[in-house]
């Protein structure tokens, strides 16, 4: 497994707040806000894939946008490859483009309909770079080359491709300027499973040969406990769980992360029917009007008093493996070890 | 569709330009082909003509008045013993050259305004509101005023023809923007959000660029239509102020006063009424088809089908 302790930090974000505001009214007056991304904090070092599940709606894109400065940022701070970008003008964040780019949810739509491959591949280099015209055909044919998309293709346009090509065009479109740090937001939901694969295949594939950064959105879990080396899991606007992908997978913390892994199906029928699925009921509740204290008090099956109340601060249960539960509240700060809090949550779960 | 290995030097070719793409399927349509040849042709009779065919379109033959069409007078002459051919060619270079001048001024308006207004939020709230202060103006007290207004000093400036040419195109170039740069806006708004606009801010695209690369190409086909609309509107309009007395001067022949002139005698000399009616149909008809071909043309997702 990737040890995070010893790559550097590539990417830090510190309290990213993204908050939309809601006008209503015949003077539109400011009577709320969407609260997308509230308080996401999290470090990608450099090399690895940080995975960010949750469900619809949940803020994960936003999240991913935000990160990248697609939109302007309510609060907090974003550092990536040693700038700060979160306050950033236009001008020093355009000359900061080249190392960040993203790869979209949707081929179909993340493509200009009226642009042959060669322009949209070569858009960065034309924004960016001063190469002639024969360098940047050069340049769109390696890197072509590189998605395993056939260079005759050079002259068609978006809508004669499958699905699977388009996001390959996307890929490429994203690697023009040799970036270190890649947001891939949801690159695969728009994608045939068998085409899904391919795509990961790929992703994976660029990562080994260009040392890539990636932060990988996605819904879908199986696909990221393939690609990830750390999952954060995401519940209304806010990270409730962050671990490296085994311990996540093997022994999650927070109710909700075992809410989302006992949905996975598993592929075999016996061990799928004996599988106990824990039920989630209710609807998650509206980010513009989130409940007091723990997001997901009104849903969680082993909510608590405090967590009606008091907001869960992020308890760290083992190393880089942390959670936003009170659950883990008592034992922390007294042994603050990884013993405690498995015997803790054990105890919990012999309590039911 | 071909396949890798033996093909290498095509493989190697380099990105051809989109207008050669443009043009092929362009000339496989064959509504605006035919067009094309029939606007080129008024075009070249309009310009050419007057070379070929010397008699002046402001000579009065008064003893040759009212004449049906002769080898002399091949579309007859009108109550004052004019050559209705001379007349005819005379006024089409006019009609053609307003009804051109207007169409791109009001496209060239319409599309500013309504690009601004859906790319920039600021600017949505003002502009629209200006756009629907100008469709609530009535239109002819308006031309009137400019007439008024301004015919004096235009003439006095640049010479009677020009003057009016100019006071006319001008006229009816900012009354007839409104609807252009609505429809304009409404696409840009959807195009805002469309993914591909954002991937070209993340990888910083500055607005102006994000326009002319991304907004422009995709708001092209309700523009173009506006546009082959806008000159058939235009020359109408242009005959209509003439008719009122607003327009060229009384003998000075266009499409629109030949029409109006002819309306007088549509009992005895009825294809007095049809030459000029006939010319305007054309003219709009093979505009329209030219500018219906170049749309499916324009579009990659039309073409080649």
């Amino acid at each position: 497994m990737f040890d995070t302790r010893t790559g550097r930090k590539l990417v830090e974000v510190r309290n990213l707040k993204m908050h939309f505001p809601i006008y209503a009214g015949l003077l539109r007056r400011r009577v709320g806000e969407v609260k997308a991304v509230d308080d996401v904090s999290f470090d990608i070092y450099e090399g690895e894939t940080l995975g960010l599940v949750g469900e619809s709606g949940c803020g994960k894109s936003t999240c991913g946008r935000a990160v990248l400065r697609l939109y302007d940022i309510t609060s907090g701070s974003i550092w990536i490859n040693g700038d700060e970008i979160g306050e950033a003008d236009f001008h020093s964040l355009r000359r900061l483009r080249p190392t960040m780019q993203m790869v979209f949810q949707d081929p179909q739509a993340s493509l200009n309909p009226r642009m042959t491959v060669a322009r949209i591949i070569s858009e960065p280099l034309d924004e960016h770079t001063r190469l002639s015209r024969a360098e940047k055909n050069e340049r769109v044919f390696d890197l072509m080359d590189a998605v395993g998309l056939n260079r005759d293709f050079a002259n068609r346009y978006p809508h004669e491709f499958s699905g699977g090509q388009r996001q390959r065009i996307g890929i490429a479109r994203a690697l023009a300027l040799n970036p270190k740090f890649i947001v891939c937001d949801e690159p695969i939901a728009a994608l045939d499973v068998s085409i899904q694969a391919q795509v990961v295949n790929l992703l994976e594939e660029l990562q080994a040969k260009l040392g890539l950064t990636y932060l990988f959105i996605s819904h879908d879990l199986s696909m990221v406990r393939h690609i990830a080396d750390r999952v954060a899991v995401m519940y209304l606007g806010k990270v409730v769980e962050l671990a490296p992908r085994d311990a996540l997978y093997a022994t999650p913390k927070h109710p909700y992360t075992e809410a989302l892994l006992s949905a996975v199906p598993e592929p075999d029928p016996t061990i799928e029917t004996r599988k106990k699925h824990i039920l989630l009921k209710g609807d998650v509740p509206s980010p513009a009007n989130p409940p007091e204290g723990c997001n997901f008090c009104t849903r969680c099956p082993k909510v608590m008093d405090i967590c009606r109340k008091v907001e869960p601060p992020t308890f760290e249960v083992a190393p880089g493996h942390q959670v936003a539960c009170h659950l883990y509240s008592e034992t922390t700060h007294e042994t603050a070890g990884e013993t405690a809090a498995a015997e803790a949550h054990k105890s919990i779960q012999q309590g039911e | 569709m071909t396949d890798t290995a033996p093909l290498k030097e095509e493989a190697y070719r380099p990105p051809r330009s989109q207008w050669w793409d443009v043009w092929d399927q362009f000339s496989t349509h064959r509504g605006a082909l035919i067009g094309t040849i029939v606007f080129l042709t008024i075009v070249f009779a309009v310009l050419i003509g007057p070379y070929l065919w010397t008699i002046e379109p402001t000579f009065i033959d008064i003893r040759a008045r009212n004449q049906s069409p002769s080898f002399a007078h091949p579309l007859g002459t009108d109550q004052l013993g004019r050559d209705m051919l001379a007349r005819m060619m005379a006024g089409g270079k006019v009609s053609i050259a307003v009804g051109f001048t207007a169409m791109l001024l009001s496209l060239l308006l319409g599309t500013l305004i309504g690009v601004l207004a859906g790319y920039f939020r600021r600017l949505d709230g003002p502009l629209m509101r200006l756009t629907d202060l100008f469709l609530a103006l009535p239109l002819l007290p308006l031309l009137l005023v400019m007439v008024m207004l301004f015919r004096e000093t235009l003439s006095a400036r640049f010479g009677p023809e020009t003057g009016v040419f100019i006071l006319i195109v001008v006229a009816i170039g900012i009354t007839s923007w409104m609807q252009t740069a609505r429809i304009v806006r409404g696409d840009v708004l959807a195009l805002k959000e469309r993914e591909f606009v954002l991937a070209a801010r993340s990888i910083g695209t500055p607005s102006r660029r994000m326009i002319t690369r991304h907004v422009l190409p995709n708001v092209l086909s309700p523009v173009m239509v506006s546009a082959t609309l806008g000159i058939a509107n235009a020359i109408i309009t242009e005959s209509a102020l003439s008719f009122l007395g607003l327009g060229f001067p009384p003998d000075f022949p266009t499409w629109g006063r030949l029409l109006f002139d002819a309306v007088d005698y549509l009992q005895q000399y009825p294809e007095r009424v049809l030459w000029p009616g006939l010319a305007i149909s054309f003219t709009v008809l093979s505009v329209n088809y030219m500018g219906d071909g170049l749309r499916d043309a324009l579009d990659p997702r039309i073409r080649g089908r």
